[in-house]
């Protein structure tokens, strides 16, 4: 048996796919593979070709992995384009002069770029965007040019706009149709991206065609319009389509469409069945030249499977679908599925705020399914709804397409997507697929998810173990921030309701774990104002969800007793109130401290005494300091310009009044503060939650300090506001934090991970780009209208000082293994006691 | 008018000891028991009412806390989690979820 010959012409993107897939199945094994490649290097990504000019090498955009050609015995010859075929000898020639005998012929060339025969087309700074080659020349010519057009607005144009911009010129849009991307969106889609592209700096010109290149002594130096007026442009970049490469397999007489395109079957074979043809350079058997890299893959495992001898009758090619997403920086397009609305009977769900350049539309079919949609200046959801198109989706269609804060959920985690929804539509490869691997990187090898246009990657990292189960607990799979959501959306207000609604199957009916009761009970107190619920954080079914540190309302501590810490706002304290708090010490024999904090912990105290202790606070006007809740702990201050000689504004006053303003306010994990009076920074704003330092002419506020295990220094928000700028900021920022944050996250955490990070913090809260702020800014008035201090509620009703007893069969008796020892003229926990298993007598100290 | 519901602990074989009244638990925590020779139990009702009592000692730290943590759900066994360490007990049988080694005491409850 001879070894069998398979000859491919064009290593492109489809072109490697194609060999991959040969590999894949053996075939490289039982045949001599030889390819011929116009192109001076092997095949690259070409749809990632942009990035390039954000400083990816023509290296890092190769698409053969280094070996892979020696590894199979694949005959790979670059620069070697392919000039004629003779299909009765079956042989190819290139243009050196080699002759190639084929068993098998595939036929990948691609396309190449549209341009329209206007005159001076061919003039010295006219180019094309195709190749690494077109590139280099473009970023060569650009050195010295200072204003350059683009012909044609759809997607590869914009690209290249970008791309021209980038390298520093005035650019110029001009496109024959009367919007931008007229394939991809439509009218609306068209009009919102139009003020986006504008909004960046580029000059559009729609319903205008090209008219003329002006070139002096043979280089570009304008261009005419359609509409008379002329542009000075320095160079041209022709982006007015691609058409085929379908010539050789015209001088060969294989059957070509009549507006282009080698005709084939499912099977992609073309009129000879010894010839295939496969990529953009195909005419697909459902009539179409597919201008995306997805069903030339498609076609080519198609192919591959067909040489391999398994082709079955549902391997076929019949037919794929048009998703894109634009990659230029800055512009969020995307369009996916039927995203025309071409099907009969489909519906639109269209939201639009032209003053946001936010366009949505989706396309619903008549049962409410998903059948493709068009999003312009907000594509964050792209990952999600392609995957779910042809399903259902879990929510309403509205919710899918409103932003943030306008009854949406703020974030619709992958979570939702069913196990066959197809995540990387370049590569077909499903969220089961995706869910077997542990990493990125092991995606990508063994699936090849993510290494096409690149637009599943956010969406896998965030299927991927660490994120795999992203779920809070083993009782929920959605994380904190997406219960939070379904809390407020769907005014679910008991944990039990949570869990039997949206928990995990095997959870629905128990009893949760120590992990999601805290964190919804966090999440009840947070919206308990917006939710109709009791402001107290201890009534009916909250009270079996807090930490026992809430639920005691006081800090336990390693031998089971409490420490007590009552608020000092700002650190500022009377010498009347300093003296309440050393007699109660002093009468309940409790250990004192001053904390980190600015305030005095009392330490030592039996869970029976918290009432007696706290009823002599409360007369006294202390108020709960919360230092056992994730909540607001301290806003620490310095002396400021009262005392201080440095000092620009009075420090103590807005700390006292930050404190008695988010006092009480429950978060993901405790919040700290702190207010410098000038920026010597003796209050250490920079190292908390949210830090404030005076400025001659107000307040500069930071945002995500923290100190602990991993220190980070705060970054500065925004600038000389007043104080009513601060507190509108401050209750945004601290609304959105704990609307959006992980349990347990710290707000240095969630900023650092917080996508687009402090830009986009800014973006939400200074300029209200999600439009959220009205609604942030109500939800923390509701939070500070609502506020009572929990001690002094709770001395109120008897019913809920029972709690407050070592025994419930004997509520007289105090806890006889709570013994203390001196220490430096106070107490500390006797620790011996606790060796011994039990104890007779009820005695203490 | 209906006598309420009394929860009753077993501290040694064929002796009950009277706890409190059911409805003094709040479903998913608990609360500590003196028992007569000075040991502390932590008796606990679940969502679905059930009722739990184990030895009240935490054997990570000694102290006397189990009946202050939270109860949860692990694999279809009810448990505790420590308030101090957060090791888990199941309820029914003692046995430490996170660590083989250890068990704790479990009394029998009823109620009546
Ligand atoms: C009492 C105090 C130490 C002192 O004697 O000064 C203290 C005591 C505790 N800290 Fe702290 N921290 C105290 C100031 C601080 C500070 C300093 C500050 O606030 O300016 C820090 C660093 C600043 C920060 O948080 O960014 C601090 C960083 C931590 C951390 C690490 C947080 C982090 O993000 O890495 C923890 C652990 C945690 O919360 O997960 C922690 C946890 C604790 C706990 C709650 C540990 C626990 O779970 O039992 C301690 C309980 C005390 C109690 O039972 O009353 N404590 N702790 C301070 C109380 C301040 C107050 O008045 O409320
Ligand atoms: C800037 C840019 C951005 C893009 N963005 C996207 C995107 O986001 N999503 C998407 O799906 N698609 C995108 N595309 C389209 C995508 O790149 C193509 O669909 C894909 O490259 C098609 O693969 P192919 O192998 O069929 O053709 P090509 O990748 O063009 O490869 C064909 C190869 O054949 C060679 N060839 C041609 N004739 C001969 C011959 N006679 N002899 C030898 N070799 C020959 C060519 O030189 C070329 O190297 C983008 C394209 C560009 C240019
Ligand atoms: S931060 Fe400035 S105002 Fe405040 S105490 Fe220090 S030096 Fe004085
Ligand atoms: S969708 Fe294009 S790489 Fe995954």
């Amino acid at each position: 048996m001879t070894t069998p010959t398979i000859v491919l012409v064009g290593h492109g993107m489809v072109g490697q796919r194609f060999l991959e897939a040969l590999a894949d199945r053996g075939v490289t094994e039982r045949a001599r593979i030889v390819v011929l490649c116009e192109e001076p290097r092997p095949a690259y990504d070409r749809v990632q070709l942009t990035s390039y000019f954000s400083g990816r090498t023509p290296d890092d955009l190769s698409m053969v992995e280094d070996g892979f050609m020696e590894r199979h015995g694949i005959e790979l010859h670059t620069d070697e384009p392919v000039v004629a075929i003779d299909r009765a000898a079956r042989t190819v020639t290139a243009r050196s002069g080699r002759v190639v005998a084929y068993d098998h012929l595939v036929l990948a060339t691609g396309s190449y770029p549209f341009v329209p025969p206007v005159p001076g087309k061919d003039a010295a700074g006219c180019f094309v965007y195709r190749t690494i080659e077109d590139l280099l020349a473009i970023e060569e010519y650009a050195k010295t040019a200072a204003t350059g057009a683009v012909v044609g607005g759809g997607l590869l144009g914009l690209e290249a706009a970008g791309a021209l911009k980038g390298l520093g010129l005035a650019t110029h849009i001009v496109e024959f149709a009367p919007r931008l991307m007229p394939v991809q969106v439509d009218e609306g889609g068209g009009a919102a991206l139009l003020r986006t592209i504008e909004g960046m700096g580029l000059t559009v010109h729609t319903g205008t065609g090209t008219q003329e290149v002006v070139a002096t002594a043979g280089a570009v130096t304008g261009m005419k319009l359609s509409d008379g007026s002329e542009l000075a442009v320095d160079m041209v970049v022709f982006s007015a389509g691609v058409r085929p490469r379908d010539q050789l397999a015209r001088d060969c007489g294989l059957g070509v469409g009549e507006r282009g395109g080698i005709a084939v079957d499912e099977l992609c074979r073309t009129s000879d069945p010894a010839v295939f043809a496969i990529g953009e350079c195909a005419l697909a058997s459902d009539g179409r030249v597919y201008g995306l890299v997805a069903p030339g893959y498609e076609m080519a495992q198609t192919v591959a499977a067909v040489l391999a001898g398994e082709a079955g009758g549902d391997t076929g090619f019949t037919g794929a679908d048009l998703s894109t997403k634009l990659k230029l920086l800055g512009v969020d397009v995307a369009s996916f599925g039927d995203a025309h609305g071409t099907a009969e009977g489909c519906l639109d769900v269209v939201y639009s705020d032209s003053r946001a350049g936010v366009y949505k539309k989706l396309v619903m079919d008549g049962e409410g399914r998903l059948l493709g949609g068009v999003l312009v200046g907000d594509a964050e959801s792209y990952g999600l709804l392609r995957p779910l198109t042809g399903t259902k989706p879990p929510v309403a269609p509205e919710q899918l397409v409103l932003p943030a804060g306008a009854g949406a959920p703020v974030a619709l985690g992958p979570s939702a997507l069913p196990d066959d929804a197809v995540i990387c539509s370049c590569h077909n490869v499903t969220k089961h697929a995706i869910t077997q691997c542990a990493s990125l990187p092991e995606v990508k090898r063994c699936t090849k998810a993510g290494t096409g246009c690149g637009s599943c990657v956010k969406v896998i990292e965030k299927l991927l173990p660490k994120a795999a189960d992203q779920g809070l607990c083993g009782c929920f799979s959605h994380t904190r921030t997406e219960l939070y959501e379904i809390a407020r959306t769907l005014r679910v207000t008991s944990f039990a309701a949570l869990l039997d609604s949206h928990g995990r199957e095997a959870a629905k009916g128990g009893e949760g774990c120590e992990v999601c009761k805290p964190t919804v009970g966090s999440i009840l107190a947070s919206l308990a104002p917006t939710l109709g619920l009791g402001g107290y954080i201890l009534d009916g079914e909250q009270a079996a969800l807090q930490d026992t540190n809430d639920h005691h309302l006081a800090n336990l501590q390693r031998n089971g007793s409490y420490s007590v810490v009552p608020r000092i706002p700002g650190g500022e304290i009377t010498p009347e109130k300093l003296i309440v708090i050393g007699e109660v010490a002093r009468d309940y024999g409790l250990y004192t401290k001053i904390t980190g904090g600015q305030r005095i912990d009392l330490f030592g105290a039996r869970v029976d005494q918290l009432p007696g202790i706290w009823t002599r606070l409360v007369d006294a006007g202390f108020e709960s300091g919360h230092a056992y809740g994730k909540a607001l702990r301290t806003v620490k201050s310095c002396v400021g310009q009262t005392w201080c000689r440095y000092g620009v504004q009075d420090s103590v006053k807005m700390a006292i009044r930050l404190e008695l303003r988010y006092r009480g306010l429950r978060a993901p994990h405790k919040l700290k503060s702190a207010v410098s009076g000038c920026a010597r920074e003796c209050a250490e704003a920079q190292s908390k939650d949210f830090g404030v330092i005076a400025t001659a002419s107000g307040w500069n506020l930071y945002v995500g300090g923290n100190g602990g295990a991993t220190p980070r220094h705060a970054d500065l928000l925004a600038q000389d506001l007043s104080d009513a700028e601060l507190i509108r900021l401050i209750d945004r920022f601290l609304m959105f934090y704990i609307r959006t944050a992980d349990r347990l996250e710290r707000t240095s955490v969630w900023l650092e991970r917080l996508e687009g990070g402090l830009d986009h913090l800014r973006d939400v809260v200074v300029k209200d780009s999600l439009g959220l702020c009205d609604e942030l800014e109500g939800l923390m008035a509701e939070h500070v209208a609502g506020y009572r201090d929990e001690w002094a509620e709770t001395l109120d009703d008897p019913e809920r000082l029972r709690r407050f007893v070592s025994f419930v069969n004997a509520p007289e008796t105090p806890d006889p293994t709570v013994r203390f020892v001196p220490e430096r003229d106070q107490i500390k926990p006797d620790l011996t006691i606790l060796t011994i298993g039990t104890l007779e007598g009820a005695t203490s100290r | 008018m209906t006598t309420p519901t009394t929860l009753e602990l077993s501290p040694a074989p064929n002796s009950w000891m009277t706890v409190c009244e059911e409805a003094r638990l709040t479903p998913g925590r608990g609360l500590a028991a003196l028992l007569p020779d000075g040991r502390q139990a932590a008796v606990f009702r679940d969502r679905a009412g059930r009722a739990y009592a184990i030895d009240n000692r935490d054997p990570f730290t000694g102290a006397q806390v189990l009946s202050r943590g939270l109860i949860g759900t692990a694999d279809g066994r009810t448990f505790v989690a420590s308030p101090l360490l957060k090791q888990r007990f199941d309820l029914e049988t003692g046995r430490c979820l996170d660590d083989d080694g250890v068990t704790v005491a479990v009394y029998p409850v009823r109620t009546i």
